[in-house]
């Protein structure tokens, strides 16, 4: 850094030296430590400076500055705290709490709301402005996502989600002034618009204007009625995330808590969705073997994150023969709930309610898929629990996760090889299929079982994988859709080849999914040190066991031996594969 | 390489409805301005075209352009629903514009404009069922020696009553009913 790109400023009577485009905001956090309140600001998406909860004050500018959206300027003075400012930013926050339903007792974010902290922070202790507020329905119609406008304070962070992050462009302001409304074209629900479910709007959302859609109700019940099987399975990535809401550091993995916390709520048994990862990789290295044998359909785009499908079902229906046929692993665990496991049991698959324990939103639309559906009609996963709505269950049945002994799986839906476990990480479909691809190519396990060169959890990678001396794959792992737009669009004009892709809707994959918990005290979303620590404790998880390629875990062998024959044959297909239609609106990518 | 086309590519079916949805010079119209860098700087020029033919931005209306133009269909009912001048619902045969400005006002507009609701069954801003007549109320017409005025479609009516609303309404029933007879419906 040369000395003519620093620029010196005081803030608060203290003189700094930053770089030349460093804004207020981030001089005052990064070198005095004063995190000036905020709600609209995100660091990884555009500026938009809308709620003024940030504003500064500036010798010689007559009117309070937007600290997240101007840059120091040698010789600037700023207030960050001044009586003044103090009370124009305490003003700021009454007069978007009187524009809000005041609901916060019963609101779903209660105690994990943006609002309430910076209106907490900013000493907002009585309504002096009591005035109209605006009143607009709930919009629970739709799957995944419900949509409550008296809770938005028009901050953007969901549109600007919806369209940076994801390339959906699915949110918008619509009308204008007090009636001013975020969403779909037209008012729409999600699932009428060209929304993908992925559920990044309630992530980024600083209130409760985006919620999942709620299932604990159907669950409850399900749990309360002695003719129902209740029988849950849990994807690889909660078991990295469940923690977080019991006081669990970040990154703990809580597979056995977990495990004991759903058999005490009532659940008869506990099976994992990693089984089926498993199922899931062997049938989608078979497929792609299949294809690349044939030098067809090329590359291969993995088809479990939900987000993703219907992502390409609205926005890259060409793409539609390119994608795996694979099942999600949760789709093909319930279906064989459905049928294996009903017919090894006896029980009456009517009578058997599966529930699904998902990161995701996504998850939840997938669930209502008609090409998901067992012979009567009735969806194979009757609902879907996003880690929050579990978290939720298990404190109001007044259980401390935190404290539970670890328990296990039942068998033998339960079992899984460590490449399952990295499923919930951006990057750990593909790792996982490469274990087995590449010892199917070359007669012999890879030398590491770690491919360290699509670990990261960045969001977009293309690598080059020497496999033997006659072959080298090319693999790319996208994860948030625009970075998989920008692979998809490179595939598409010919400018680049893959063998394999792996798309991840989430930014950072699963363990960013839309319903993971909101990130703890001194994170945000999209946080890769957040996302990190999370990876980590799937690999840790891998890392600890035996057998860590999916083709060798003996319950899946099993699986095959007994029930399902060979993999990629008729009765996997019928009960492991789907299909996919382009689906309208479509999208404008 | 990979073939651009394949048997689930919607793109030129969706093209094909969205082209429906709107007249020739339309289309031909959006197509200009899509050759542009910035084709969504001309959004609101096709919003203004589509309702100059329409009346107003119906929501087939509103998704074609979205496809054609290629800006994302919340963004088009963002501008729509942003700027008053453009109408998300079809206009009447005949619109009604009652004067609202002072002197209309101290005149008895409001009951002028009372009795038209009370006729025609609707509020402000709507449509009779029939699809005859659309209410609207607005600013001075520079009309104020005739107040209280309305005006229908492109004439006024000066020193309105409530008691001669009824028979004004009718008169345009009636000529609602010649103009279809002659044009043979």
């Amino acid at each position: 850094m040369t000395q003519e790109q620093m620029v010196t400023l005081t803030i608060d009577d203290v003189k700094v030296t930053v770089p030349k485009d460093t804004t207020i905001m981030a001089a005052a956090e990064t070198q005095l430590g004063i995190k000036i309140p905020r709600l609209c600001y995100h660091p990884d998406l555009s500026m938009q400076g809308s709620c003024r909860v940030c504003i500064v004050e500036v010798k010689g500018v007559p009117f309070y500055m937007a600290s997240c959206s101007v840059n120091v300027w040698e010789g600037m003075e700023v207030q960050t705290n001044s009586p003044a400012i103090r009370q124009a930013r305490r003003d700021i926050v009454e007069l978007l709490l009187d524009n809000h339903p005041r609901a916060c007792l019963t609101c779903d974010r209660d105690g994990n709301c943006e609002l309430q902290n910076v209106a907490y922070a900013t000493g907002v202790r009585e309504r002096l402005f009591a005035g109209e507020r605006k009143r607009f329905p709930i919009e629970e119609d739709g799957s995944a996502v419900d949509r409550n406008p008296e809770k938005c304070i028009l901050c953007g962070r969901c549109v600007r989600t919806c369209e940076e992050v994801q390339g959906v462009h699915n949110l918008s302001q619509q009308g204008r002034g007090f009636t001013t409304v975020v969403s779909p074209a037209h008012n729409d629900n999600m699932d009428g618009s060209v929304c993908i479910q992925c559920g990044q709007c309630i992530a980024a959302c600083p209130t409760a204007a985006f919620t999942e859609h709620d299932n604990t109700e159907a669950v409850w019940k399900a749990l309360a009625d002695p003719k129902k099987h209740v029988v849950a399975q849990t994807a690889p990535a909660i078991r990295a995330t469940i923690g977080e809401g019991f006081g669990m550091a970040l990154g703990t993995p809580a597979t056995g808590k977990l495990v004991t916390a759903l058999r005490r709520l009532g659940f008869d048994r506990v099976f994992d969705t990693n089984f089926t990862a498993d199922l899931t990789i062997v049938e989608e290295a078979t497929e792609f073997l299949n294809r690349f044998q044939k030098g067809e359909r090329l590359p291969l785009l993995t088809s479990c994150s939900p987000g993703w499908v219907n992502f390409l079902e609205k926005f890259y229906p060409e793409l539609i023969p390119y994608a795996s046929t694979c099942r999600s692993p949760m789709a093909m665990m319930s279906s064989l709930l459905k049928s294996y496991y009903a017919e090894q049991t006896g029980i009456d698959p009517k009578d058997i309610f599966v529930v699904g324990i998902m990161p995701c939103t996504a998850k939840k639309f997938e669930s209502r898929r008609p090409e998901l559906r067992t012979a009567d009609g009735l969806p194979e996963t009757d609902a879907v629990l996003t880690t929050r709505e579990l978290t939720w269950m298990i404190k109001n049945y007044g259980i401390n996760l935190a404290a539970l002994p670890d328990g296990s799986f039942d068998s033998p839906l339960g079992e899984s090889s460590g490449a399952a476990d990295i499923f919930g990480t951006t990057g750990g479909v593909m790792e996982a299929a490469l274990r087995m691809a590449v010892e199917k190519i070359t007669g012999a396990p890879p030398e590491t079982m770690e491919f360290a060169d699509v670990r990261a959890v960045e969001g977009l990678r293309e690598r080059e994988l020497k496999v033997n001396d006659q072959l080298t794959l090319r693999v790319g792992v996208a994860n948030g859709l625009t970075n998989a737009k920008t692979l998809l669009d490179a595939v598409l004009s010919g400018e680049k080849e893959f063998h394999i892709i792996e798309v991840m809707a989430c930014p950072g994959g699963c363990i960013g999914g839309g319903g993971q918990p909101y990130p703890p005290e001194g994170y945000r979303i999209f946080d890769k040190r957040l996302l990190a620590k999370r990876a980590e404790a799937l690999y840790s998880i891998d890392g600890a066991k035996t057998v860590r390629s999916s083709n060798h875990n003996p319950a899946i062998k099993k699986l095959y031996t007994d029930y399902l024959g060979t993999p990629g044959g008729d009765k996997a297909h019928k009960l492991l594969h789907t299909r996919y239609q382009p689906r309208l609106p479509r999208g404008i990518r | 390489m990979m073939p651009v086309t394949t048997a689930t590519n919607n793109r030129e079916e969706v093209r094909r409805r969205s082209i429906e949805a709107l007249t020739p010079e339309i289309v031909a119209y959006i197509e200009t301005c899509a050759q542009d860098a910035h084709a969504s700087s001309h959004l609101i020029g096709v919003l203004h075209k589509v309702q100059a033919h329409f009346g107003y931005l119906g929501r087939e209306q509103m998704d074609a352009v979205a496809q054609l133009l290629q800006v994302p269909a919340s963004k088009v009912t963002g501008v729509a629903t942003f700027y008053h001048f453009f109408r998300l619902e079809p206009r009447g045969r005949f619109v009604i514009n009652v004067c609202l400005g002072t002197a209309c006002y101290v005149k008895g507009a409001e009951r002028v404009a009372d009795r038209l609701c009370e006729e025609l069954g609707i509020h402000f801003g709507e449509t009779t069922r029939d699809g005859l007549f659309s209410l609207e109320g607005t600013r001075c017409l520079g009309t104020c020696g005739l107040a209280p005025v309305i005006m229908i479609e492109d004439r006024i009516f000066g020193d309105m009553t409530p008691d001669q609303v009824p028979a004004l309404l009718e008169k345009h029933v009636l000529q609602a009913q010649r103009e279809d007879r002659q044009n043979g419906d």
